[in-house]
């Protein structure tokens, strides 16, 4: 299947590639998706005092458009509170690459992932109020 | 060197100039239909069609009046299933296949158990290769065919045919052998390996797409209920104008394999080699899938560890491979063939195969190579798998969320 | 050589064989595969078929490759009887090409009721004929468009009718017309369209079925699943190809070229009846195709004449090629109402793309000459 530039663009040059340290409370860790599947993401990101996202990293098993999608959501998740994050729909994500149907799916993990490295985030920052 | 690279010869394969070069008259001035019989452009034509037929037939070893020209080896594999057990449906009903056969041969199967028929298919072993004591205690009374394919077209594993045809012989069950991926790569004797039906194809032995041929045994005479009809053409087993040029290529094509099979196997083993050892001597958790030492001498079917396929094949681009069939490609499913060697479905999600051929170089395969080993460090720099295997978690015992 | 049998076959033309060219070579990719060298090869076949459907004012979904006209009509009766369980009634026109005739044929032996409608004098199925014989459990009519012998044209557009108001759908055999009379799929209510290449200058070994949208559809072949499901196979790309060129370029030139066979034939027609006043010409005076003309010559046997005609290098025939090479007289002319001794004196004369004046005026001049010398003038 020919893919979109977009899509090769973001899986020939990554943005930000990596991890953040798990045991940071200020870091939330997003893992979904299964290796039978095809696909697994992890996406972080590190929250600062604001409440913004200040640094976001992923990692992805799966083909060219998971790899997009999460290094496309990296990009867009900086700079944003987590509330506007979570706003985030998989819809845009697939328009942005332009994803074919049997790619979608694609951009569904990666809203996913967003939802559960925040929920990681806030579930932390409860643990450490209760303390 | 050329790049993009091919090396998926296991979907198609491009056609020898040789065979082109025959070909070519006959598309212009030779055009005649070979039907016609009052008139010297339909003579000529159906000169060329016999030499055709006996070329396809020496490279089996068969007499030519047991070749029967198709469109391709989808249509020879359904002529020879559906025919059979049309045909012989009064004798039994049931039909024995592996479950790795090619979808041609699957699909025509299951089309068949719509109308009534029974089909076991047979597991394979972790090889790839079938359990032939299976095979024996599988077989009964209402057995009427075994179909069982020369080599597989994703993971090359060669079946043994001849103790098959042995077994099918002696258990008085007609034996159809799908030698889409075998002709003209491995030595096959239809006499010797007591194969009563041998689907052909062009594409896949450097001739064109477009034809194929089926071989029918006469002694024993082996009969089918044709499933195109009209004009009688191929003794009324396959109705339909034959191409006069597609005809002439693939019996070219037969004729050169023929020739050249030992020499080119030898050469093709020697380049698979030099590709495998390029590739792990430099790389971990790299598998192979399939049997090496009943195997195809171009096929070979590599798992990447925690690298997923497709991505695999993006990185690699300038390298033409396959990720599973080429005919399922359109599927996000794992390849069916893996997962009946019992191969993971997160396995089976990482195989890449490639296919060496006639024009594959010592060069391209060093290419390949060096490619494959930067691709895959690179893609499990990206892999949270690897990170974790990195870190000494056990990929396995992990409860990951629901499949989608 | 002069080579007026195109019903049977026409050389390829020559831009058609360098356009295929380059799929034979270096665009030899599996247009299943999801490389470059793939989507290379399956680019030829979406534009083909683009072709193809502008041709007939159809979707590009509805247009399924096959290997020749032959597979087509198969294809599309086979399609339509599996789907109904192999129950129920067929109905065919008694001059139907041996693909449909012989189909049948099986398709009554697995318990289908098959039933022929007869034609008239001039080859021509009668339109109440045909409706007086549909039964509540018919599921499929098949009438060819153009026969390969005559060229005598069906009146597939009313019959069409005929046939969409009772639900059923038409089979047209369009094999011979294709490319020279237009056929509009749609407008025409359509439901089944069997084409061939090679009768119109495209390759040999490739054909198509065009399918009504709303048409479920049973697949002959079963295996990879190409032609979305419906014919599955690996695809004769460089054949494809030439086949979406021919059709585009029979379409170009069709107006421009049938007046041209129209004034040659009428020109053979008369110089023939003129040389030999007792000769019929099977179809005369209906709507026929322009290239073809099928003459009855009292006291000859059309088979010797050939073979005689052959000697001087002059390509005609005395009926339709097919597989068996037997010399019969044509169940066409039979159906037609000659008797059998006339009907063996049947030859045909067809014409296509690469015919010319000079040719014409050969075969002219060979063809009175032969039949004098058979008639011991």
């Amino acid at each position: 299947m020919a893919y979109n530039d977009k899509v090769l663009d973001h899986y020939e040059n990554p943005r930000n590639v990596g991890s953040l340290d798990k045991d940071d409370p200020n870091v939330g860790t997003g893992m979904v998706g299964a290796p039978a599947c095809g696909d697994v993401m992890k996406l972080q990101i590190r929250v600062d005092d604001q409440g913004v996202i200040a640094d976001a990293k992923f990692k992805t098993f799966g083909c060219g458009s998971a790899i997009a999608s999460s290094s496309l959501v990296t990009e867009w998740l900086k700079g944003k509170s987590l509330d506007e994050a979570l706003s985030i729909k998989n819809q845009q994500i697939a328009d942005e690459l332009a994803l074919p149907p049997v790619k979608i799916h694609c951009s569904v993990l990666a809203e996913d992932a967003i939802k559960t490295a925040i929920s990681d985030y806030r579930n932390k920052q409860k643990g450490a109020e209760s303390v | 060197m050329k790049k993009p690279i091919y090396m998926d010869y296991q979907a198609t394969t491009p056609m020898d100039p040789r065979v082109l070069d025959e070909m070519l008259p006959w598309f212009v001035e030779k055009f005649g239909n070979p039907a016609s019989r009052s008139h010297a452009y339909g003579w000529e034509a159906e000169q060329a069609v016999e030499k055709a037929r006996e070329q396809v037939a020496a490279l089996i070893h068969a007499d030519p009046r047991e070749i029967v020209f198709t469109s391709g080896a989808t249509e020879s594999n359904n002529l020879a299933i559906q025919g059979v057990a049309r045909f012989y449906q009064d004798k039994g009903r049931h039909i024995i296949t592996p479950v790795t056969e090619h979808k041609a041969v699957l699909d025509t199967c299951r089309h068949l158990e719509s109308e009534g028929f029974t089909v076991t298919y047979l597991p394979v072993k972790a090889d790839g290769l079938i359990d032939l004591e299976l095979l024996a205690a599988t077989i009964t009374d209402e057995t009427i065919l075994v179909s069982v394919m020369a080599g597989n077209n994703e993971i090359g594993v060669l079946q043994p045919l001849e103790a098959i045809g042995r077994l099918c012989r002696q258990k008085k069950v007609l034996f159809h052998c799908d030698a889409a991926q075998g002709a003209g790569k491995m030595v096959l004797d239809v006499e010797a390996m007591q194969i009563d039906l041998m689907s052909l194809s062009g594409h896949k032995l450097y001739g064109p797409k477009g034809i194929g041929a089926l071989y029918v045994r006469r002694r024993p005479r082996v009969r089918l209920k044709p499933i195109i009809h009209g004009g009688g053409h191929e003794r009324g087993m396959r109705s339909g104008t034959l191409a006069t040029p597609l005809l002439v290529g693939l019996g070219k094509a037969c004729e050169l394999a023929g020739a050249e099979m030992n020499a080119e196997n030898q050469r093709l083993l020697g380049l698979r080699q030099r590709l495998l050892d390029g590739i792990c001597s430099r790389l971990t958790h790299v598998q192979l899938n399939g049997s090496l030492e009943h195997r195809l001498a171009g096929n070979l079917n590599l798992s990447f560890g925690f690298v997923e396929g497709e991505s695999m094949m993006m990185a690699i681009k300038d390298v033409a491979v396959s990720s599973g069939s080429a005919c399922t490609s359109a599927s996000l499913e794992p390849s069916y063939v893996l997962r009946a060697l019992g191969v993971s479905e997160e396995q089976a999600h990482t195989s890449i195969r490639f296919g060496l051929g006639r024009f594959t170089t010592e060069e391209e395969i060093d290419f390949t190579a060096n490619l494959v080993v930067d691709a895959v460090n690179r893609l499990r720099e990206m892999s949270p798998l690897w990170e974790m295997v990195q870190e000494g978690i056990d990929i396995a015992s992990i409860q990951w969320a629901g499949h989608h | 050589m002069v080579y007026l049998d195109h019903n049977a076959s026409s050389p390829l033309r020559p831009e058609v064989n360098a356009a295929m060219q380059p799929f034979h070579a270096e665009r030899f990719g599996n247009p299943s595969s999801v490389h470059g060298a793939g989507r290379a090869s399956r680019q030829g076949i979406d534009e083909a078929r683009r072709r193809l459907a502008e041709q007939l004012g159809v979707h590009d979904s509805q247009i399924i490759f096959t290997s020749g006209g032959t597979e087509a009509n198969n294809a599309a009766l086979f399609g339509q009887a599996a789907r109904h369980g192999f129950q129920g009634h067929i109905l065919i026109s008694a001059i139907e090409h041996p693909s449909v005739l012989q189909c049948c044929e099986r398709l009554r032996r697995y318990g289908m009721e098959i039933s022929r409608v007869g034609v008239d004098g001039s080859g021509r199925v009668q339109l109440d004929a045909l409706q007086a014989q549909l039964r509540s459990k018919t599921i499929l009519v098949a009438v060819m468009h153009a026969n390969n012998e005559t060229g005598v044209l069906q009146e597939v557009e009313p019959l069409a009718q005929i046939c969409r108001a009772r639900g059923i759908p038409l089979l047209c055999d369009a094999v011979q017309s294709f490319g020279k009379v237009d056929i509009p799929f749609t407008e025409w209510n359509l439901s089944l369209l069997a084409l061939s290449a090679h009768k119109l200058g495209g390759p040999k070994g490739v054909g198509a079925l065009v399918v009504d949208k709303a048409l479920a559809f049973e697949p002959l072949l079963s295996g990879g699943g190409q032609e979305r499901g419906r014919r599955s196979g690996t695809e004769n790309v460089p054949g494809i190809v030439g086949f979406g060129l021919a059709a585009a370029l029979a379409g170009t030139e069709r107006v421009v070229r049938v007046k041209q066979w129209r004034q040659w034939q009428q020109q053979l027609e008369q110089r023939l009846q003129e040389a030999v006043p007792e000769i019929q010409i099977a179809g005369q005076g209906v709507a026929r195709l322009a290239n073809t003309s099928a003459f009855l010559i009292p006291g000859v046997h059309g088979e010797t004449l050939v073979m005689s005609l052959d000697l001087e290098g002059v390509a005609i025939s005395s009926g339709s090629a097919c597989g068996s090479g037997r010399s019969r007289p044509s169940p066409v002319m039979l159906e037609m109402g000659y008797d059998p001794e006339l009907a063996s004196s049947m030859i045909r004369i067809s014409m296509g793309w690469s015919t010319t004046q000079d040719e014409m005026e050969r075969l002219t001049e060979s063809l009175i000459k032969g039949i004098k010398r058979l008639l011991h003038w």
